[in-house]
């Protein structure tokens, strides 16, 4: 196999148990010798360095998150963040400087004299994570570091994570069995199965265009709803009407395309409101202007939103939705119909 | 049909004759270490009279044993009853024997199980030769010490000393190897040397199964040591002994009650050391 982790990206190894991420994974440290092939950082083999040189690119290149934490038993919390620190010969008050700057980081301060077996699993995966980012490396190797917390605290550790990356900007390898975390977390996601990687893509790749069977099997049971969002559900919006029209056009308009409303947009494709057929009809009967019947308060959502926060959008209101951009203009319309169409895996098309 | 004898007991004896006339300088360079060490902590043991002796290592055991009372009073009252006795000459001498000993069993036995545990030649070696170690009946020690360096306290002590060294050296094997594998990859991840790797995670992690392994150890120094009375060790040991050989039943009991006191306070003090969880 042979891939690429771009800096500043968090890159996710995924697959089931005995696909080989979490041996892909220790290659990289040479936790586990590769038997072939070359691993680059910066330029540099890892694979064919000497004892020496490797030792340094442990040290300051790189640091590792485990599953099972593999926090040191006899050692106090602030002590443990520092073990890397440790090693490399910094003197203790610096490194319980950089030390405590790790630990406010995971928000742990105040622990710092714990004993790690008094912390909960979330606590101490905290420690873990302080430990590997107070050497401040480059790379974070991760695997399955939350697979052992329980959901509720998992789905926090990742939303901290992201956040913590949005700052960070370090290049995170993260191992993991989950694929709604590494729809989650990852910018990038390499699927392995049985030692090779499957498919490497955008979460929005994978989901939309499986590279094979074994992929799209894999993906088949994922809440599309959380990845999926009002860009990729929503329909052209045609037909629309312009608000200089008259209401016969837009009568003739809803009467040719079979529908029930339509979109008012200016010249400039700025949504401007709502109208429905119903109330077409009357207005022209009382003789009044498209202005008059005219709905304004039109439900309107973002293009990034997802579409797990549109369906109750969709399921109260009585209108489609428009997809605007931020200066309100008509991107798209979401109807029920386009959201189950979505969310249904697509056959060969 | 007979089967010819084969006269396995001549061949050892003119051996460890041989060995005792070409190596005997080597045997008493060591003698005179063994001797050192014994007056050394019979004299250290020695320097306070009997009470305050006893206030200092009430304090000590207060101290290590984390405010432990029930310990620190019955480590008062036992030695206590020992001077009541009119032992305590005598059990200050086993509880130099018993130091010496353990001293030494532990200063060769920790670093060999530490080698044992990373690397299996070593291990492979070192383990048919602790097996026979310990299946040996602890009297047939005996011999071969005495050949060696004639009666009296050295060869009770190296008997001892081969004989309590092997579960310090199978704990401490034992203890390094049980280290968890990520705490192993902890160390190799965060770019430790084998030394670092050893010291800040390997031992301590060990510690408590290493504790164990000293405590093993003493205690059965102190049984060895009361054993090689037969040898001309002295202390409590030879008490006994004298006790068993004239019926005298006064005697060998005083004698084993103060070895039993002295049983109890070591193995709590070395199990109240070990760091607990």
């Amino acid at each position: 196999m042979n891939f690429d982790v771009y800096e500043g990206e968090t890159f996710v190894l995924m697959g089931l148990s005995g696909s080989g991420k979490s041996t892909l994974l220790r290659c990289l440290n040479r936790l586990i010798d590769p038997s072939d092939g070359h691993i680059l950082i910066d330029g540099d083999d890892i694979a064919t360095m000497n004892d020496k040189e490797l030792r340094e690119a442990r040290r300051k290149k790189m640091s590792m998150v485990f599953q099972s934490f593999a926090l040191l038993p006899h050692k106090t919390v602030i002590d443990n963040v520092a073990f890397g620190l440790e090693v490399q010969g910094i003197p203790k008050e610096e490194r319980y400087t950089k030390a405590e700057e790790a630990i406010v980081k995971v928000g742990l301060k105040g622990h710092e004299a714990s004993k790690t077996s008094q912390l909960s699993g979330g606590m101490q995966q905290r420690v873990g994570l302080a430990r590997a980012l107070a050497t401040d490396p480059d790379i974070l190797l991760m695997d399955e570091a939350f697979s052992a917390l329980d959901p509720l605290i998992r789905s926090e550790m990742q939303d901290e994570l992201i956040a913590l990356q949005d700052k960070l900007k370090k290049t995170i390898v993260f191992v993991s069995h989950d694929l709604d975390e590494a729809l989650k977390i990852g910018d990038r996601i390499a699927i392995m199965k049985d030692g090779v990687i499957a498919q490497i893509g955008t979460a929005e790749e994978i989901l939309t265009n499986p590279a094979d069977d074994y992929v799209s099997e894999f993906v088949a049971g994922v809440d599309r709803t959380k990845i999926l969002t009002a860009e990729n559900v929503m329909k052209r919006p045609e037909p629309v009407v312009s608000i200089n029209s008259g209401l016969t056009v837009a009568m003739q308009l809803m009467k040719k395309h079979g529908i029930s409303s339509i979109f008012v947009v200016d010249p400039e494709k700025t949504i401007k409101g709502i109208l429905l057929i119903d109330d077409a009809v009357k207005a022209v009967k009382e003789k009044r202007t498209l202005h008059d019947v005219l709905i304004t308060d039109v439900p309107t959502v973002a293009p990034d939103e997802p579409v797990k926060d549109i369906i109750p959008m969709v399921a109260e209101s009585q209108f489609p939705l428009a997809v605007v951009n931020e200066r309100n203009k008509l991107l798209g319309v979401i109807v029920r119909g386009s959201i189950l169409g979505a969310l249904t895996i697509k056959e060969e098309d | 049909m007979v089967i010819p004898e084969i006269p396995i007991g001549k061949v050892v004896e003119s051996g460890v004759y041989w060995l005792n006339d070409n190596f005997g300088f080597l045997m008493d360079i060591f003698s005179k270490f063994i001797d050192f060490l014994i007056s050394g902590f019979k004299d250290i043991l020695m320097f306070l009279p009997p009470i305050a002796f006893i206030f200092v290592i009430s304090i000590l055991v207060y101290i290590v044993s984390r405010r432990d009372l029930k310990l620190t009073i019955g480590t008062a009252i036992g030695f206590a009853l020992i001077e009541s006795m009119d032992l305590w000459n005598l059990s200050i001498e086993t509880i130099a024997l018993v130091l010496a000993s353990a001293l030494v069993a532990l200063v060769v036995g920790i670093p060999t199980g530490i080698m044992a545990a990373k690397n299996e030649t070593i291990f492979s070696i070192v383990k048919p030769v602790l097996d026979f170690m310990q299946t040996m009946p602890s009297f047939v020690y005996l011999i071969p010490a005495v050949i060696f360096f004639g009666l009296g306290n050295v060869p009770g002590l190296v008997a001892t000393i081969v004989f309590a060294m092997p579960p310090a050296i199978r704990l401490t094997n034992l203890g390094i190897r049980q280290v968890p594998v990520e705490l192993r990859e902890v160390a190799n991840a965060f770019g430790t040397t084998s030394m670092q790797k050893l010291i800040k995670v390997e031992l301590p992690v060990a510690l408590p199964t290493i504790m164990a392994g000293v405590n093993q150890c003493i205690m059965l120094s102190l049984s060895m040591v009361v054993i090689a009375a037969m040898i001309g060790a002295r202390g409590l040991g030879y008490q006994v002994l004298v006790g068993i050989q004239r019926v005298d039943i006064a005697q060998g009991f005083e004698a084993g009650l103060g070895i039993v006191i002295i049983a109890i306070v070591l193995d709590r003090l070395t199990q109240s050391i070990t760091p607990k969880e």
